[in-house]
């Protein structure tokens, strides 16, 4: 499985942005997103800003859970208080295409279905650590709401959070 | 006062006679007056390292009376080491429940420094990354500012900067301290 993680300001701007693959079931943590559509997910998340607006007032949770699919592509969502959108997309590998024609299977392990509850609290694990790393970093009194994060030290927490549970 | 008496008075008064404060509360104010200087000054770092002291020097001159009040010591040190002890062990832990440790002496016996284990000031802070902050900013510098002014008004007459900080990378967040000359108490000029 291959990950895609953006955080999106309160003006639908980039604030930072990691690309990953999964640490679990013997993978090396490397993204393997086709060359040819690398520069898309950029486009699918964006395009998924729409749908979060449209749910995030219903549920009254901060973690929205997989709110978004294009193809082989699903897009999770974890909204801050601020709303600073955490969106993260995933991509199964697409030999195991055929485990989505089953999505709510919960044999299956996170590597492969991005569906199953497993992925659904391992991904909701993931965003509340960034989280916590996110508040610490907005704290630095020499950021300002809405920059582009680039601390080397928040970028290293997102790399451990997505080898920890992803 | 020895040492390790110095440490049970900083401790006491810590627990009895001073108001508290929210951690983050100071971080944050003292981050935005930071941020705001370096804004201010268009991140001319030396000045504001200046401006920092200044401001420090300022609080100095007044805190001295307020730890003279707390501490309830009104015996002047005596010699220098002993108001280095004071200082890190009575105010620093009454002001800011810290004890940074008193280290380096020169064999004169005039210089020493403070290393600082935690730094209530630096809590969250990452020094903005323009390639400069890095080399030239000390975020905590009203510190030195402070020692500078609290110790002039009991005649001394003291130089402090930092030498190393976490912040920049550094093992350490290292003050050092130097005493210039006691100030000499001076007569007021005639009347006539």
């Amino acid at each position: 499985m291959s990950y895609y993680f953006v955080i999106v300001g309160t003006e639908d701007n980039p604030l930072f942005e990691y690309e990953f693959g999964t640490s679990k079931a013997g993978g090396d943590g490397q993204a393997r997103f086709p060359e040819q559509a690398r520069h898309m997910n950029q486009f699918i998340v964006h395009s998924s800003l729409d749908i979060v607006e449209e749910v995030q007032w219903g549920t009254g949770q901060m973690y929205l859970k997989c709110v978004d699919r294009f193809y082989n592509n699903y897009v999770s969502c974890f909204l801050t208080g601020g709303n600073v959108k955490f969106m993260l997309l995933h991509q199964p590998p697409s030999s195991s295409v055929s485990s989505t024609s089953n999505p709510r299977s919960s044999t299956s392990t996170i590597a492969t279905n991005p569906m199953s509850p497993q992925t659904e609290e391992a991904v909701r694990a993931f965003m509340l650590e960034i989280y916590e790393s996110w508040v610490k970093t907005i704290m630095n009194p020499f950021y300002r709401v809405n920059m582009e994060v680039r601390s080397p030290i928040f970028r290293q927490r997102v790399a451990a959070a997505g080898r920890k549970y992803l | 006062m020895s040492a390790s008496k110095a440490a049970r008075v900083g401790e006491e008064i810590w627990k009895g006679r001073v108001d508290k404060v929210n951690a983050e509360l100071v971080v944050l104010t003292y981050g935005t007056i930071v941020a705001q200087l370096c804004k201010d000054f268009d991140s001319d770092y030396v000045q504001v390292n200046k401006q920092l002291d200044k401001m420090g020097y300022n609080i100095g001159l007044r805190l001295i009376e307020d730890y003279l009040a707390k501490s309830n010591t009104m015996r002047r040190c005596s010699n220098f080491r002993e108001t280095a002890d004071m200082l890190a062990k009575v105010g620093f832990k009454i002001f800011l429940n810290i004890t940074p440790t008193v280290t380096n002496w020169t064999s004169d016996n005039k210089q020493f420094s403070l290393v600082f284990e935690e730094n209530p000031l630096a809590d969250f802070v990452e020094l903005p990354d323009d390639g400069r902050a890095q080399d030239e900013l000390w975020y905590s510098n009203i510190f030195c500012g402070v020692l500078r002014g609290a110790l002039e008004m009991v005649q001394m007459q003291v130089e402090a900067h930092f030498i190393s900080d976490v912040l920049r990378g550094n093992d350490t967040t290292e003050m050092r301290v130097s005493l210039i000359r006691y100030i000499d108490d001076e007569l007021p000029p005639e009347d006539d």
